[in-house]
């Protein structure tokens, strides 16, 4: 089993670790300057000082401060609007016209640059209110969660309806039995997208402002100081909070869908 | 005593469109309590549609249509019928005694009850080792044994099957022939079947409703004399060949009345 394990994970750690030694070797080679791109045992080095400083009594990472506030950020967002997005689609799905009404509108706006609306979230809420961030990742998951709960809800085999309809089944006994289990895969597929986006729509909505301890004024004020390692070191927490929360999402639909085609075991 | 009376049934799609199709005209039929009849006939000649009709998944556009004296529609509430279909359509997130159970759950049962129920189900259709399975552990047939299970496990008064063993090889098939045979036996429910294949019906039934398309009708009405119980020696019964050869006649004269010009033209 973890033999197995390890041959199967083998490929992408090769990929990686290649990746990083040509970045590295590269960066030698052509004598790239550390503002273009700073070295990966560089950029390391600022990480293993920062954990350095955030493990100390007596010191402040603000490194590590801005990674833990961005986080809460995203995961508020995450939060509410999944939740949001979940809830509206079972409340719409049981009136068929309300969501055949409303399903256009969410598609449409899942097609808006949602992050556009950052600068006037930051008004809205204060440009130092976490709220202002969530409310932007919270907007950026509500549709795709929604438009896919809709479809698991609604896209259900005919079959399956006709038999509950032979058992007399109520409605709420539908949705129950019925119409959630068979949207679990779908709300999990979306879940897994809203995991990445809310990252990125947490840092990218603090591109235009925020709290000096976040994640994207970090990433912002240390570029245009041309402290590029530390920039770089931002931009790999934030990759490391997306991949963590992400496998995070993947874990709890591994648990409550056991049964799904993807985890079944040969 | 009938457990459903069919008279002047007829059904029509899309009335009044450029899509009408007349699915059922004139369908008169009386199927006993108990009886085991199957429908035969060529595609779209509305098999399908009068066994929905008789579970109240389609309401007919007029004729008059009774189950145990009462209308379909509370027939249903009174959960009389159990439905098979060609796919087993379990639930995949449901253990094999946990879709024996849904019908249950649905119904108010208690938990001991259903569980007590299942495990007799499972028994009798010789599935009981394989109560904590799931679907995609079982093969084609185990699955539509499971069904099978599924839809009698609250005893229904009626048995409505649509194709249920046309997805099964042909060996599979046979075996689940005799055992729906069995359990018809033990449970005395009345099975309306619908096959395309000829000898599956002459095998199992006790009456053959020959039907044909466009609009769909009965041709006719063909008593089975073979004697039950009914093993694989039945299969070489030279009544069997006989019935066999007279339903397929039946059902060439319709293809062939079908394909003809129509007279006048
Ligand atoms: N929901 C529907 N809407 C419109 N037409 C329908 C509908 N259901 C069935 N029909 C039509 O009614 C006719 C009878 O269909 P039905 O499914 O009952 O045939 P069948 O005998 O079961 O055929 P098969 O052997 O292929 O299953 C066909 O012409 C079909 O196209
Ligand atoms: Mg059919």
């Amino acid at each position: 089993m973890t033999r197995n394990r390890l041959a199967t994970y083998l490929p992408t750690i090769a990929v990686a670790v290649t990746v990083l030694l040509a970045w590295e070797l590269l960066v030698v080679a052509f004598d790239i300057q550390q503002f273009l791109l700073p070295k990966p045992s560089a950029i390391f080095a600022e990480f293993t000082f920062q954990l350095g400083l955030w493990l100390a009594p007596d010191e402040r990472s603000i490194l590590f401060e801005s990674s833990g506030a961005t986080f809460w950020e995203a995961i508020g967002g995450f939060v509410i609007g999944c939740g949001g997005g979940v809830l509206v689609a079972l409340i719409t799905s049981r009136w068929t016209i309300i969501s055949e009404a409303t399903m256009p509108f969410a598609i449409a706006a899942n097609s808006v640059p949602i992050i556009a609306f950052a600068p006037i979230m930051n008004n809205w809420f204060g440009i130092t209110n976490p709220a202002s961030k969530m409310a932007i990742v919270a907007i950026i998951v509500f549709f795709p969660t929604m438009i896919n709960t809709v479809r698991g809800l609604t896209l259900v085999d005919a079959r399956q309806l006709e038999l509950m309809r032979s058992y007399a089944a109520a409605p709420a006994e539908v949705l129950l039995k019925l119409r959630i289990p068979n949207a679990l895969p779908y709300i999990f597929s979306a879940l897994r997208v809203a995991s990445a986006l809310s990252l990125i729509g947490a840092v990218v909505a603090e591109f235009f402002g925020g709290p000096r301890a976040t994640l994207g004024v970090y990433i912002t004020q240390e570029a245009s100081a041309f402290d590029f390692a530390k920039a770089w070191t931002a931009i790999m927490m934030a990759s490391i909070i997306g991949i963590a929360f992400y496998l995070a999402v993947l874990f709890l639909e591994r648990r409550l869908m056991p049964w799904h085609v993807s985890f079944r075991e040969e | 005593m009938n457990a459903i009376e069919a008279q002047g049934i007829h059904k029509v799609f899309n009335p009044d469109t450029d899509e009408e199709v007349v699915a059922l005209q004139d369908i008169d039929l009386q199927i006993a309590s108990g009886e085991f009849l199957s429908l035969v006939g060529p595609s779209g000649c509305g098999k399908s549609t009068l066994m929905r009709l008789i579970a109240d998944l389609l309401q007919p556009s007029s004729g008059e249509l009774r189950v145990n004296g009462k209308a379909p529609a509370q027939a249903r509430l009174d959960r009389e019928y159990g439905m098979v279909f060609q796919h087993a359509t379990l639930y995949d997130w449901r253990s094999v005694s946990k879709n024996v159970q849904l019908p249950l759950e649905v119904m108010g049962y208690a938990k001991a009850e259903r569980a007590k129920r299942a495990q007799a189900m499972l028994d009798m259709v010789e599935l009981g080792a394989f109560v904590e399975h799931y679907p995609w552990q079982l093969s084609g047939g185990m699955q539509q044994r499971v069904s099978i299970a599924r839809a009698l496990v609250f005893e229904p008064s009626v048995l409505l099957m649509d194709e249920p063993f046309g997805a099964l090889d042909e060996f599979t098939r046979e075996r689940m022939n005799l055992e729906l045979l069995r359990i018809w036996g033990a449970t005395g429910t009345t099975v309306v079947f619908v096959t395309h294949s000829i000898a599956e019906a002459a095998f199992l039934s006790q009456r053959i409703v020959v039907m044909t398309p466009r609009p769909g009708r009965i041709t006719q009405i063909v008593d089975n004399p073979l004697p039950y119980p009914r093993d694989f020696h039945t299969r070489s019964d030279p009544a069997f060949h006989a019935l066999v050869a007279q339903l397929r006649d039946l059902l060439r004269d319709a293809v062939e009345a079908e394909s003809a010009p129509p007279r006048g033209a």
